[in-house]
């Protein structure tokens, strides 16, 4: 649709929005692509194409005894279970959060939406350090933890808790916007028909907003499986017992045993390729159910 | 600060979505990060700045500032050409191109570091054709420089991307017919409305350079005094069970990313106010 404007102009000079005008010449469009495929080329597809030449470079058969190494199994089991908590409880977070600041006025809402994006501003080594302070040895809560026996930092729930803590705003972040621009008026509408609540979360709010949770979903357990820093520092790397697998990669790789490292590591990438499809895919779905 | 509702509604489920966001965030996010400022306020002064001015350590701060900047600025250039050729241009494959920008962001950092790694070492694909050159890639600061460019990049292009393609053409077309050229609509017309994303964008990419280890690890060589990143040093410094040093080098970080953010968040209004009049 043209402005009045454009539209009185090109009028004016006697040209209606020649080609020249909008248009770069070939030349430049063909260096231009040329020069953005080549650093991604460069960048990004070379690293991936790596991963799967080094896995594969002593043959299918040494990749594939990779792994039946019982620490290689223990390391990809300790990764979905960790996902599988902090991904889940994160969901529920976003949706809780993004309910009360999108169907709610309330005074601080903006810097609450700034706290909750707190975690992505933090180096990874970092996020795993706090939770050291909490709940290490010489930690607030250290001496307590050890009377009662439990164990937080090198074991399992400090992994989960360093996991949490970095995927924290992915699901939220999706939808604060998304519930923010669709309103409210669904919503009273369910209400004021004698629907309760749950019933309006569950039946007009949930399918509004499923492409958009689906999303940050995605996202969010694709750092959850992949984050190296943060878990790094709170695991104390138990070979079979508090490796996630990419400390498991990192483990292998400095023992020089590099095919088993990328034989694992081969996995994430897949991983990351999922992840891309299923992300370019939503897109599309939702992309297309707003009718754009 | 008191979260107190200003307007009512008919909707429910304000207080328990407003009480778990709130305990929730306490529990997993402000009251850990809390521990480490209440650690170093422990610290007398003189050991807090041994700890996070020593040699070593500000070797580490340069290293990470240079890289990272470095990272950003190449980010900005190739980012801004990769977004106007996917806003802009068709060619085959462009859908799987565009989706595999997002690659940083998918593929965990290790798995990134070492891949890199085996790119640039000595008998890598492209290692090989540098270093007959006298060129070093692994295990030097353009490793880590490569690294950080890596990661940084997808925040550049998907900043830029939105706000290119709600460019109305229009305001092109009004350029041309008033007699400027392509080159000068390119400059003087389409430039100055990315300024804000491209900045916003430099800025995202940055601040993750800073704060990013996985990545650079493998690639880096950790020397001492030459290719040590300030989070390698503050796992260094756990490792020694120096958790006052590990801490005060954290809270010199975490002010800095704070300072960021707080820069982005005002870089964000600026755009968005700018491209919306």
């Amino acid at each position: 649709m043209a402005s009045p404007v454009a539209n009185t102009l090109s009028s004016l000079t006697g040209s209606t929005a020649s080609p020249r005008a909008t248009q770069d010449p070939a030349w430049v469009r063909w260096t231009l692509t040329g020069v953005a495929l080549l650093f991604l080329t460069f960048f990004l597809a070379l690293p991936l194409a790596a991963v799967f030449a080094e896995a594969f470079r002593r043959g299918v058969d040494a990749y594939f005894s990779s792994f039946a190494d019982a620490d290689a199994i223990a390391s990809i089991r300790l990764t979905l279970l960790t996902a599988l908590i902090a991904v889940p409880a994160n969901l529920v977070f976003g949706i809780a959060a993004a309910w009360a600041i999108a169907k709610f006025d309330f005074r601080g809402k903006s810097v609450l939406i700034t706290l909750i994006d707190l975690p992505f501003a933090v180096s990874p080594v970092i996020s795993g350090l706090i939770y050291v302070l909490v709940f290490g040895l010489q930690g607030w809560w250290g001496a307590w933890l050890i009377e009662h026996d439990l164990k937080v930092i090198f074991a399992v729930p400090g992994i989960v808790l360093a996991t949490t803590f970095v995927t924290f705003p992915f699901v939220a972040r999706e939808l604060i916007p998304l519930m923010q621009t669709q309103g409210s008026d669904e919503e009273f509408t369910a209400i004021s028909l004698g629907a309760n609540g749950w019933q309006t979360f569950w039946h007009v709010t949930v399918p509004n907003i499923k492409w958009g949770l689906l999303y940050g979903v995605i996202l969010c357990n694709a750092r959850a499986m992949g984050e190296f820093g943060a878990v790094s520092v709170v695991s104390g790397h138990i070979r079979g017992e508090t490796n996630t697998m990419p400390l498991h990669v990192e483990i292998l790789y400095n023992e020089y045993n590099f095919v088993g490292a990328f034989a694992v590591a081969s996995l994430l990438a897949i991983l990351a390729i999922v992840t891309l499809v299923l992300k370019a895919l939503v897109e599309w779905r939702h992309a297309q159910t707003r009718g754009t | 600060m008191s979260f107190i509702r200003t307007k009512r509604s008919v909707l429910p489920g304000f207080g328990l979505s407003l009480g778990f966001t709130l305990s929730y965030l306490g529990l997993i996010v402000l009251i850990p990060l809390s521990a480490a400022f209440i650690k170093a306020a422990g610290m007398s002064w003189a050991d807090f700045v041994s700890a996070v001015a020593s040699p070593r350590v500000l070797a580490s701060y340069r290293l990470s500032f240079l890289a990272s900047l470095a990272a950003g600025l190449v980010n900005s250039f190739f980012g801004l050409i990769v977004a106007w050729v996917l806003v802009r241009y068709s060619f085959p494959g462009k859908r799987v191109v565009d989706a595999l920008v997002d690659l940083p962001f998918a593929l965990p950092t290790a798995v990134a570091g070492i891949a890199l790694t085996a790119i640039y070492s000595k008998n890598g694909w492209v290692g090989q054709y540098l270093e007959p050159h006298g060129i070093k890639v692994a295990f030097t600061e353009i490793g880590v420089f490569m690294a950080l460019t890596f990661i940084g990049l997808p925040f550049v292009v998907r900043t830029i991307q939105p706000v290119l393609s709600e460019l109305e053409p229009e305001i092109e077309e009004a350029a041309a017919s008033l007699g400027a050229s392509r080159w000068q609509t390119i400059t003087r017309v389409i430039l100055p409305e990315l300024m804000p994303p491209l900045i916003t964008g430099f800025a995202l990419s940055f601040a993750r350079a800073l704060g990013e280890y996985g990545s650079v690890v493998f690639i880096s060589g950790n020397m001492p005094m030459r290719t040590e990143i300030t989070p390698l040093l503050i796992i260094t410094k756990l490792e020694q069970y120096d958790y006052h040093g590990a801490t005060a080098i954290a809270v010199v970080m975490l002010v800095a990313s704070f300072t960021l953010l707080l820069i982005i968040n005002l870089l964000q209004k600026w755009s968005r106010r700018y491209y919306q009049v």
